[in-house]
């Protein structure tokens, strides 16, 4: 598919926030050209968290990045194209925007935000934390500074920050990883964004933290109806949060489905090696399984196309090796 | 071993010329208990709630303020926490320590041979020959080749680099590791291999672990005991089935329930409120 290609600009029926289509990123390094992310397709319902859910090099963060356009040389998009559909306005696809194109700046920040895994990152040690979100409110909305403070102090009340007027003149060295982490998430909801990116949110946090983190992203969530795309490798906190899971590895989704559905009866081997290699709290085993040993053979690094299954979910096998498994799960349900 | 009464204070100065103390953090506070020979104790708790440096102090790799460390060592019963650091370090051969990050602990300008050889080389044990042929075979117990002795750590990923991070641990034949957070930087697949080499040198040479993690489901799986600890202090202590099926303390049960379930039909229901630190934190909870 070329970049010529004229795009419905009408919003699509089933209500998609983000489609992405055959996203291609390659890294141009001294060493030869690497593909991080070799073509894949998904959509983001409107409202709807999705996790994307992978090891280290499985491309999952720079598929987040590349939402953005945040890809850094020499890196580059590569191929495919996605689209974003506003609630109101037209269609824009992301891919074809210039590097100086206004509505890429509104885009990041404005209508897509994102939240990283290190609070401390994404936060300026310099600045106090009042300044930093009312600068974000005021690069993407029309507002005066006295409007834009009262509106960063009812965030920081939102997200769960106590006495949120006097934290205004604070720096982030003076708040724990929690609270740092709730003011990452005031600064990317206060511009009332469609879609929010959580790339790893909970990851630096202790097991408490991440608990209320988690509890408060899906408030906001549901609150504020904005669509979620949860970057991370913990398959616990997928299943706390998602409702649609892409399985990712190599740069290419090698299953796609509810939560259930990956969580529960993973087809993919990968799939189900993943899940697998987390050691159980209910039921202790003598050794755990590693990926290794439940894939065994399978290559999975092999480009399979995504195979539509009859229960709705897609995963990346050979149409005989699908039939087998469906015969087979058939077999045992009689 | 047996540990009593353990205590680790850093003390807190006041600003000003003249340096007072004002002041001391009680950052490991009364931590008693045992460890049977071939045992696995875990050592659980959020940041800060001691449990690395109740860890280090029984190493002696920092020293304790109060409390008695007995350790069973080849030569009897020696009690670490105040022997002298002359009389030290004939034992650092019986305990060893795996680290967290496999990137900052191997030093990148030493050869991965030199880095497994150079406790062997500190405490003057066998010649070249005899230290080679002792490099290559503990490699290959931890599944590395010995051909790898020559490459750089650069050159292997993180789950090799901590298996080379094993690999010079074992190479004196301690009876004791600390293994501080050992794991917790690996991605799941990997995590499960280091845990299953783990588990299985512990069975061939009989050793004993104190491991040092937050990740509650890896303590379930590996541990036989758990002490949970929280501000300083062990709150709860017991075998690993009892503290996960029936928790006593109502911080261990806030801790338990903070863990997100990969099954999508057991919804998580955490309970523990406020931050880390805070003491009345529980109170509600009764």
């Amino acid at each position: 598919m070329s970049r010529d290609d004229t795009i419905d600009r009408t919003p699509l029926a089933d209500d998609v926030v983000l489609r992405v289509e055959d996203l291609e990123v390659t890294f141009f390094t001294e060493e030869g050209a690497v593909q991080a992310v070799r073509g894949i397709s998904f959509d983001l319902k409107r409202g709807s968290i999705l996790a994307i859910v992978g090891e280290s090099g499985s491309g999952k963060s720079v598929t987040a990045f590349s939402i953005l356009r945040l890809i850094q040389e020499p890196g580059r998009i590569t191929g495919g194209r996605m689209t974003f559909y506003p609630k109101s306005g037209d269609a824009i696809e992301i891919t074809a925007l210039g590097e100086k194109d206004e509505r890429l700046f509104d885009l990041r920040g404005g209508h897509i935000s994102m939240i990283f895994q290190e609070p401390m990152t994404a936060l300026s040690p310099v600045h106090s934390i009042g300044n930093q979100i009312c600068e974000a409110i005021l690069l993407h909305q029309d507002v005066s500074e006295k409007e834009a403070w009262g509106r960063a102090v009812e965030m920081l009340d939102k997200v769960g920050i106590p006495m949120p007027e006097s934290r205004m003149d604070q720096y982030p060295h003076e708040l724990s990883g929690g609270m740092r982490q709730r003011v990452v998430i005031a600064m990317a909801l206060v511009c009332k964004p469609e879609i929010l990116i959580a790339d790893e949110p909970t990851t630096a946090l202790d097991v408490t933290i991440q608990a209320q983190i988690l509890q408060l992203i899906k408030d906001l969530q549901r609150e504020m109806g904005t669509s979620v795309i949860f970057i991370t490798h913990d398959l616990g906190v997928v299943a706390q949060t998602a409702e649609m899971v892409n399985v990712m590895f190599g740069g290419r989704i090698l299953e796609k489905g509810t939560v259930r559905q990956i969580l529960k009866d993973p087809f993919h081997p990968y799939s189900r090696g993943l899940l697998a290699a987390i050691p159980s709290m209910e039921t202790v085993r003598d050794r755990l399984p590693t990926i290794d040993s439940i894939v065994g053979d399978y290559d999975i690094l092999a480009p399979r196309p995504l195979l539509k299954v009859p229960d709705g979910r897609e995963v990346a096998l050979g149409e005989d090796e699908l039939e087998s498994l469906l015969a087979g799960r058939k077999g045992a349900g009689q | 071993m047996r540990v009593r009464h353990l205590c680790k204070y850093f003390p807190v100065y006041g600003k000003g010329i003249v340096k007072r103390q004002i002041d001391v953090v009680k950052a490991v506070d009364d931590v008693s208990f045992d460890l049977k020979p071939g045992t696995t104790l875990g050592i659980v708790g959020e940041s800060g709630s001691g449990k690395t440096t109740c860890a280090r102090s029984i190493l002696r790799a920092i020293a304790p303020t109060s409390g008695e460390v007995l350790f069973r060592a080849q030569r009897g019963v020696i009690d670490l926490a105040t022997l002298s650091p002359r009389a030290l370090k004939p034992l650092r051969t019986e305990m060893q320590m795996i680290f967290q990050d496999p990137f900052s602990s191997l030093n990148p300008r030493m050869t991965v041979g030199d880095i497994v050889a150079e406790p062997l080389l500190i405490h003057g044990l066998g010649n070249n020959r005899e230290r080679r042929q002792k490099v290559a075979e503990i490699l290959e117990k931890v599944g590395m080749k010995a051909i790898h002795m020559q490459r750089y750590p650069h050159a292997f990923s993180g789950g090799q680099r901590q298996r080379i991070g094993i690999a010079r641990a074992l190479v004196l034949n301690p009876s004791l590791i600390v293994a501080d957070e050992a794991v917790s930087a690996l991605d799941v697949s990997v995590q499960a291999q280091v845990i299953n080499l783990l588990e299985d040198l512990q069975e061939e040479f009989n050793l004993t672990y104190i491991f040092v993690a937050h990740d509650l489901s890896v303590v379930r799986h590996i541990c036989d005991e758990v002490a949970v600890m929280y501000q300083g202090k062990i709150v709860e202590y017991g075998a690993v089935d009892d503290i996960f099926a029936q928790p006593q303390h109502p911080y261990t049960v806030g801790l338990l329930s903070a863990i997100p379930s990969p099954d999508p039909d057991k919804v998580m229901k955490p309970i523990l409120k406020g931050e880390v630190g805070d003491y009345e934190r529980f109170a509600e909870m009764g």
